[in-house]
């Protein structure tokens, strides 16, 4: 191989990146656009839930438990309503996705026979907030619920702590939805820069072909290796500034804890951008129109990256076929990577199961790579 | 492999190439010598840009074999590929780099020494008329520029061989002269140059020519041979009518083709020392006036169909 | 020539794109039957030309009219009596002869009762008889290039715009092509040719040069040829040919002297060097010379003796 070539291939590629404004509004503006929308607006917090309280009673003991509702930071009392006909109206309109209705006789019926019914509407048009939502009001119901039996307690002159009582804390699931951006942002990074990486590389060969310079380029002493490399370079540096960007975006826009080093985390990247960029190349090299090349590696990164590599759903819930088929989707080694260096602090000795695979992986874009490229027309 | 370079720089025997069921080119041999600039003339469809492509090594033949400066091209391509310089007949360089950055990278590709590349693209830079439009991106230049552009890209190595596919069309005839200026400058050094023509009057410039129909190589020679070779004699007739003239004269002895032009009609006689008069005479009879029967030089195209015939396939 | 008003009329066509000029004030008259060509490089302004004459493009100063129509003020009524044909035949390859024909027969809104004959009529006028339900993408060349011909003249229009009708088609089909447009001339159709190869000119009655925007010359292929060159045009054999060029550039009498092939093309003026002296000068420096003889220049020759002048400002601007 011949560093002069090399070097002249790379010197004249990253010339035309920059020149390029679809190239560099790719490389540049689109992780930002991608880390901003994805970031902010993909949350599986649920909070606030719009709630409508029909109280029927009005009485004191109503007013405590609804109290509870008030107080609580999942649910925004959108409208306190008197009738029911504005029930209806209230959830049909979208006002409220849930609401609480306290029957009539809610106070009598708790202290005759120490049980009331307080009934829950929810819209559920929308499943995943109404599963949440019922939760939530679950809970509010079992915090009520501590609180009266405290009462009666301290009523009777027995100390609360001696009235047996379980207390169903689902704040495992609530916490997961707490965190759940630490848990995203990580996962979009990944998808961030598979789909870029791959958009950019994709266009590279196939553009030389459509214009024609390729033909004039092959009928050079250039070796398909200082082809592929001198071409790579320029987006691996370009990678590596975006991969900069976003780790960055999510450490101190987005406040994830970086709780590894820096050192894992540079060498990890490094391994993803490969094959990332690799398969970028390798569609480019098959597919000779540039419209052609885009789309394909549109398809093969997109659909995968965010069904399957575990950024938003996870892997294990997956049927065993899929979770099979998961293994063929790279993103998915390098989000179980991130998400372990942020989160857990992981050293790549920790990491080398996802780590092999990566590696594995990088290997066989590589060499597919540089056998793909054929320096001839037919 | 390297076979002894001696008196040819490039050699073709046999060689073929099919595209699925349609053969392109069919088996043809040639062989050129150093400073000699060597036409491929036919239209489109004759195998032209294959066989140049067999010879660039980007397209590998299906049967026989080429040797370029002695190297086997299909058997040792890269080796081949030091030697020679090929232009696409589409414009093969980068738009969106510049006039100096073009010529930066295919030195670069061909490790020409940085001082021998600076004073090479000078001077032809100001052979081409290009020197105020280094710092041009090259996707902003006129078609002609954009192919001396490519000349100059494919010389600054100083190559054994060039091999140029259909360079000069629809380029100005200014640029077009100063094209040529430079290819003949090339032959005093040896350079032996194959191009590539569907312009019959470029064909005229070149030492020799090969006429090529449907992938065969039907004639090669050099122009005057060619013309020499041609049946019969070639007469211009001028009339303000050719139309007409066309009419009269078709079916007259010694008539072996007419030709309908603009302003006059070529007429291919068998024998012009017997024809001439007679075909005076017989305009005189008629009446036909301002008619001018004079000898004319057969053009390229006159050979082509002369030669070729009909060759129209179906 | 005929009193009858002329088919196609340009005065002062010009078209700006932005600050460039393509068209600049072009002038022209054509009369019904001529068969015109338009020479000139790529880029020349042709294309441009011929966009505005078809009412396609809308001038920016001057007028024209076409078939005695306005072309800036009835665009439609000059496309409904043109026919045109492209570069490379814009023949739709995967559907057969008949459809081709019928397709554009509606695209020009031929009558019902005349599309029978005219389709007739293009195809033996293109030699496809018996090949009517062939793919267009399987016949050659030569035959493609007349059955567009036959495509574009469906509806008889008096007035022919050709784009670059024969590049890279062989000479003889390119001959016959010629032959057609000649007969459809003699029958009152005018023509206008728009081309890049100089020797295509030939076929022409008239020739309007082209270059840069600018009608730069216009006159039938004879006339052009015998202006002045600033002299005769002679061609020489001789070797060494770079010595000879350079004994014989600026030698007296000589306006210029260029290589061609094997040969020396040689200008010379009045008062200086004649013909015959020209082996003897050469000889006397060492080159070996044959006997000159006189050539006819080509268009080519004539075209660079003509835009040469602005050389200069060509490589500066």
């Amino acid at each position: 191989m011949n560093v002069r070539r090399l070097f002249a291939l790379a010197f004249k590629e990253t010339l035309q990146v920059w020149r390029d404004p679809r190239s560099l509004a790719i490389a540049l503006l689109m992780p930002l656009m991608q880390m901003a929308l994805l970031g902010y607006g993909v949350s599986l917090d649920i909070k606030h839930v719009p709630l409508c309280i029909y109280d029927q009673e009005n009485s004191q003991e109503s007013h405590a438990v609804v109290e509870h509702f008030v107080s609580s930071s999942w649910f925004s009392i959108s409208r306190t309503l008197d009738r029911q006909a504005d029930l209806r109206n209230a959830i049909d309109r979208g006002e409220c996705s849930a609401a609480i209705v306290i029957p009539v006789d809610f106070s009598r019926a708790l202290a005759t026979t120490g049980t009331a019914s307080i009934q829950a509407i929810f819209d559920a048009t929308d499943v995943n907030t109404t599963n949440i939502a019922l939760g939530y009001a679950q809970g509010t119901i079992a915090q009520a619920n501590a609180q009266i039996a405290a009462q009666w307690a301290a009523a009777h002159g027995v100390r609360p702590s001696l009235v047996g009582r379980v207390d169903l804390e689902p704040s495992t699931w609530f916490n997961e939805t707490l965190d759940s951006r630490n848990f995203i942002i990580p996962g979009v990074v990944a998808v961030i820069l598979a789909l870029v990486g791959a958009q950019l590389t994709s266009l590279t060969i196939s553009r030389e072909w459509e214009r024609g310079t390729m033909e004039q380029l092959i009928s050079t002493p250039v070796t398909a290796l200082e082809v592929m490399l001198g071409k790579l370079i320029p987006y691996f540096v370009i990678g590596l500034v975006d991969a900069g960007f976003c780790l960055a975006g999510a450490v101190f826009w987005f406040g994830v804890p970086f709780r590894g080093n820096v050192g894992t985390l540079f060498v990890t990247t490094v391994l993803f951008l490969i094959v990332v960029l690799g398969i970028g190349y390798l569609i480019s090299v098959r597919i000779r129109s540039q419209l052609g090349a885009s789309q394909i590696a549109l398809l093969v990164t997109l659909l995968p990256t965010t069904l399957l590599s575990g950024y938003t759903f996870p892997i294990d819930q997956m049927p065993a076929p899929i979770r099979a088929l998961s293994l063929v989707v790279y993103p998915r080694y390098y989000v179980t990577i991130l998400r372990a260096i942020f989160l857990k602090g992981s050293s790549l000795a920790d990491l080398w199961t996802p780590l092999l695979g990566l590696t594995a992986y990088a290997l066989i874009i590589i060499w597919l790579a540089a056998r793909a490229f054929r320096k001839r027309l037919d | 492999m390297t076979e002894e370079s001696g008196q040819v720089a490039v050699r073709a025997r046999g060689l073929s190439k099919n595209f699925g069921p349609v053969p392109a080119v069919r088996s043809v041999d040639f062989s050129i010598s150093p400073g000699e600039i060597f036409g491929l003339v036919g239209p489109d469809g004759a195998g032209k840009t294959t066989i140049m492509r067999m010879l660039a090594g980007v397209l590998r033949p299906d049967a026989g074999d080429i040797a370029v400066d002695g190297v086997d091209v299909t058997a040792d391509p890269e080796q081949a590929k030091l030697r020679l310089s090929y232009m696409p007949q589409r414009f093969g360089l980068y738009e969106d780099l510049t006039v100096a950055e073009n010529i930066f990278f295919y030195g670069e590709l061909f490790a020409v020494p940085r001082s021998e590349r600076i004073a090479r693209s000078r001077e032809l830079l100001e052979a081409a008329g290009l020197l105020a439009f280094q710092r041009r991106l090259a996707g902003q230049l006129s078609g002609g520029m954009k192919q001396k552009l490519g000349l100059i890209c494919a010389l600054i190595h100083t190559p054994r061989v060039l091999l140029l596919d259909e360079p000069t069309t629809g380029v100005d005839p200014v640029s077009r002269r100063d094209f040529w200026a430079i290819l003949y400058n090339l032959r005093e050094s040896g350079v032996a140059i194959v191009l590539s023509t569907a312009y019959m009057d470029e064909a005229e410039r070149c030492s020799r020519l090969a006429l090529l129909h449907a992938g065969e190589i039907r004639h090669c020679d050099t122009p005057a041979r060619l013309k020499e070779a041609m049946p019969g004699a070639l007469l211009a007739i001028t009339s303000a009518h050719p139309r007409s003239l066309r009419e009269t004269l078709a079916g007259q002895p010694g008539v072996l083709g007419i030709l309908l032009m603009g302003d006059r009609v070529h007429v291919r006689v068998d024998d012009p020392a017997r024809r001439i008069p007679e075909l005076r005479a017989l305009l005189t009879e008629l009446g036909v006036e301002e008619a001018d029967i004079a000898r004319a030089e057969p053009g390229i195209e006159d050979v082509f169909v002369a030669l070729l015939g009909q060759g129209e396939a179906a | 020539m005929t009193s009858a008003a002329p088919a196609i009329l340009a005065q002062g066509l010009t078209k700006r794109f932005h600050d460039f000029t393509a068209v600049d004030h072009l002038d022209l008259t054509i009369d019904k039957g001529e068969v015109v060509g338009f020479i000139g490089p790529n880029g020349a302004g042709k294309s441009t030309a011929i966009r505005m004459l078809c009412g396609l493009l809308r001038p920016s100063e001057g007028h024209a009219s076409v078939a005695g129509f306005d072309v800036g003020r009835q665009p439609e009524a000059v496309r409904e009596h043109i026919g045109y044909m492209s570069q490379k035949f814009s023949l739709y390859g995967d559907l057969t002869v008949r459809e081709n024909l019928r397709f554009f027969g509606g695209i020009y809104r031929v009558p019902r009762r005349d599309i029978g004959e005219q389709m007739a009529f293009a195809i033996s006028m293109a030699g496809l008889e018996g090949r009517e339900d062939a793919l267009v993408r399987t016949l050659a060349g030569g035959w493609k290039q007349r059955l567009a011909l036959g495509c574009a003249i469906l509806h008889r229009p008096p007035v022919l715009f050709l784009d670059e009708p024969t590049s890279g088609v062989e000479p003889e089909a390119r001959r016959r092509f010629w032959d057609l447009i000649h007969e459809m001339a003699a029958g009152g159709v005018t023509t206008l040719v728009s081309t890049h190869y100089m020797d295509e000119a030939e076929y022409c009655n008239r020739i309007a040069l082209i270059d840069r925007g600018k009608l730069i010359a216009i006159g039938s292929p004879r006339e052009l040829r015998g202006r002045q060159l600033g002299g005769e045009l002679y061609e020489i054999g001789c070797a060494p040919l770079g010595a000879a060029l350079n004994a014989l550039t600026g030698a007296p009498g000589v306006v210029e002297a260029a290589i061609f092939g094997d040969k020396l093309h040689v200008v010379l003026g009045a008062g200086g060097l004649g013909a015959a002296d020209l082996p003897d000068f050469l000889g006397a420096r060492g080159i070996h010379a044959d006997p000159a003889h006189r050539v006819t220049p080509s268009l080519e020759d004539v075209f660079v003796q003509l835009v040469s002048g602005d050389r200069e400002e060509r490589v500066v601007s």
